[in-house]
């Protein structure tokens, strides 16, 4: 195995309490062998002393002090496993709903979610808000996982309605990529190894579609973004006149002698370099940190943003957003707050709350004058300074923005712009 | 496999220089707390290439216990020369003298909890307003649900509950005056990630990382360096083994293993094969469940 070669694929998992979703992730660590023995003792130990009869995988996730108490997931954890094919980051995320601040933090980075439902209970008002905030934060593919069929009798019927409720309701959302497959955790059928109890299904495991899912046009290769981090000026005697641009690339394909444009100022130049550590980069393209340096002087500094001549973000100071409030105090129309955009920062009022969205039904709630916690809502912001954005759908890093408390500093908001 | 996807290495060290850039970029006083462990060796090579040609633009701040290997400081002296850059050294045992730290007694005694104050001490004193450390989150499970940008209050203290939510890539260093902040540039790493890294790179390493001679305690299963530090219990006795580290901390904590592995390539297939956790040797994380969350609460790393 070459393990120097392989892909890093970040999905995230919402479920709501009891699906089965630590259980699962358990299954996913315990088969893969990504459990160590001292882990597996612990957890043994632990569902002993318990009284269970079996030993609770979802020990395994379950890390904070309150929620072992609680038997229930309070923030977002991640967990780290490989196979041979694929290095995994799962943002396990809790599933009820004063949480959803942060199934939205961990489907912000995730090229992939799993979406649980319990074979039983069949689609809930919260298998509908998992998968909206997976099609809001255009998260490429989902797989949606249908467990506990080891309760109802390995039934393919019961499996097939699941499937077309889902699908029914899914259609309204535009998630490209959806697999469905019919698992149980606590007993692994389908997680990592085939079921014996479910001959009637075909398709995959869960585990080869995450090995195999394809994640190379996930990130955008058309649209050059480069939003500059620091200035690097070495100040030494070999290097006097040394500029370098330092950042990380959010969208297209550089390479040196392109001609590009940097953001506010307007000025063109060519890329003279593109190298890290004094390595010289032939193509930069995301998610690679780079230093790039150019054939002229440039002012270029923090929150500026190189692109290239013929392809130029929005540039403006009025944004349309979707946001998710994430702070318990509700938010109001003229309300001034800061706005964090790539490696730009501004300051901003919150001009207009046009609707909400009711995620359980995605209905439009019109006429809203304020916005609470776990709500997501349309608002116009105005920004002091110009920004340099495109759309969420068309690149998610340079599509969105969070919002901060002047008064206090926290996130309390983060925003897709249309 | 297409010519537009970097392979996971790649991608990680790019997600922790963008991070290390970011924080020189926030703060006004950023450091690297340095243990001389293997994870904050790496987050000093990544620093490094992160702001390359220019030096790296923070001190490095090194908590000496007084119960460090000494492999450690003589690593740790011999890094900041050849790098140029400013170190800063907090002393337990200055804590210790001057009353600001009481010393645990017995025989399990250690100055693992000690840190806190001294490391608190030293971030004060230097107006220290970010912390850059090598944790990782699949260490530990109340690392687990670390933030890149862990806010603490002007106590120092975590709570775990309150924390700012993480998104994209847009981090929030924005705080208050007397509140600082612990930055984990390389959360996502797992110990396979860091040595693959340090193979791929060709990063110096203290000894204690490969196979070599020791006189060793067992003490609860766990295998200890003999040491000054270390005081013998009934029925111990010194043996000659052959081992090495996974984790450095303080000699009379850090547990070793049998191994005979004396290079990167031996390492990493040991580590494939092992079944133990790294922090599984570590005192420390062993005195209750919810050791590791309950030192973090308080202000340790």
């Amino acid at each position: 195995m070459d393990y120097k070669d392989i892909e890093l694929l970040r999905f995230t998992t919402a479920g709501s309490v009891d699906d089965g979703k630590s259980t699962l992730i358990g299954r996913l660590l315990y088969d893969s062998k990504s459990i160590f023995q001292d882990q597996l003792d612990a957890v043994e130990e632990s569902s002993k002393s318990k009284g269970f009869d079996y030993v609770d995988l979802s020990l395994l996730t379950d890390g904070l002090k309150s929620e072992r108490e609680q038997g229930i997931t309070i923030d977002v954890a991640y967990r780290y496993f490989a196979t041979p094919k694929r290095k995994f980051i799962i943002a396990d995320t809790p599933g009820h709903i004063q949480y959803t601040r942060n199934m939205v933090t961990g489907a912000s980075t995730a090229n992939l979610a799993i979406i649980l439902i319990d074979a039983r209970k069949g689609m809930l008002e919260q298998t509908h808000r998992h998968a909206f905030i997976a099609s809001l934060l255009r998260i490429p593919h989902a797989i949606v996982c249908v467990n506990k069929m080891d309760l109802v009798d390995y039934n393919e019927e019961v499996y097939n309605n699941i499937v077309s409720n889902f699908k029914s309701f899914s259609s309204k959302l535009g998630i490209k990529d959806i697999q469905f497959i019919p698992i149980s955790a606590l007993n692994g059928d389908n997680v990592v190894n085939r079921s014996e109890n479910m001959n009637w299904y075909q398709g995959s495991t869960l585990m080869y579609h995450l090995e195999t899912v394809h994640i190379s046009s996930d990130h955008n290769l058309v649209d050059c973004r480069f939003p500059i981090q620091s200035v690097i000026r070495p100040h030494t005697l070999e290097n006097q006149d040394y500029r370098g641009f330092a950042g990380r690339i959010d969208g297209g394909v550089f390479k040196p002698g392109d001609k590009v444009k940097s953001l506010p100022s307007g000025f063109v130049s060519t890329i003279k370099t593109i190298e890290l550590n004094g390595e010289q980069i032939s193509e930069a393209f995301a998610p690679m940190s780079v230093t790039m340096t150019l054939e002229d002087e440039i002012d270029n500094s923090r929150g500026d943003m190189i692109v290239r001549e013929n392809n130029v973000p929005e540039i403006g100071q009025d944004l349309e957003v979707l946001v998710t409030w994430m702070s318990s105090r509700p938010i109001q129309a003229r309300t001034k707050v800061v706005v964090k955009h790539t490696t730009n920062e501004s300051i901003g009022m919150i001009k207009e709350l046009k609707y909400k969205i009711d995620i359980n039904t995605l209905h439009r709630i019109e006429k809203i004058d304020k916005v609470e916690m776990n709500e997501i809502a349309r608002m116009s912001i105005r920004t002091a300074k110009p920004m340099f954005y495109d759309a969420y759908k068309r690149n998610r890093q340079t599509g969105s923005i969070i919002i901060i408390d002047e008064q206090t500093n926290e996130t309390i908001g983060a925003g897709m712009i249309i | 496999m297409s010519n537009y996807i970097i392979n996971h290495l790649k991608e990680l060290e790019s997600e922790a220089i963008f991070v290390i850039r970011e924080i020189a970029a926030q703060f006004e006083n950023p450091v690297l707390l340095f243990s001389g462990g293997k994870d904050s060796i790496l987050l000093t090579h990544l620093a490094k290439k992160a702001f390359y040609p220019a030096k790296i633009p923070f001190p490095l701040i090194h908590i000496d216990t007084g119960h460090n290997f000494p492999e450690t400081i003589a690593f740790r002296d011999d890094l900041v020369e050849k790098l140029g850059v400013k170190l800063i050294v907090g002393s337990v045992q200055e804590a210790i003298d001057n009353g600001r730290a009481k010393e645990e007694t017995g025989a399990d005694a250690s100055r693992n909890s000690l840190q806190i104050v001294s490391l608190l001490d030293a971030l004060e004193k230097f107006k220290v307003d970010a912390a850059m450390g090598g944790a990782r989150r699949d260490e530990e499970k109340a690392r687990a649900k670390e933030r890149f940008f862990s806010h603490r209050d002007e106590f120092g203290q975590w709570d775990p509950k309150n924390q700012r939510p993480e998104l994209w890539n847009l981090f929030n260093g924005r705080k208050n005056y007397g509140e600082h902040f612990r930055v984990f540039p390389i959360s996502n790493w797992t110990e396979m990630d860091v040595w693959e890294y340090i193979k791929l790179e060709n990063i110096d390493l203290p000894s204690l990382y490969f196979s070599h001679q020791r006189d060793c305690v067992v003490r609860d299963g766990v295998i200890l360096a003999n040491s000054e530090f270390i005081k013998l219990k009934e029925g111990e006795e010194v043996v000659n083994m052959t081992i090495r580290y996974r984790t450095c901390g303080d000699m009379p904590i850090t547990g070793a293993v049998e191994s005979e592995a004396n290079d990167l390539e031996k390492i990493i297939e040991e580590i494939a094969t092992t079944r133990t956790t790294e922090r599984g040797g570590r005192a420390d994380d062993k005195r209750a469940e919810t050791a590791m969350e309950d030192r973090k609460k308080q202000g340790y790393f």
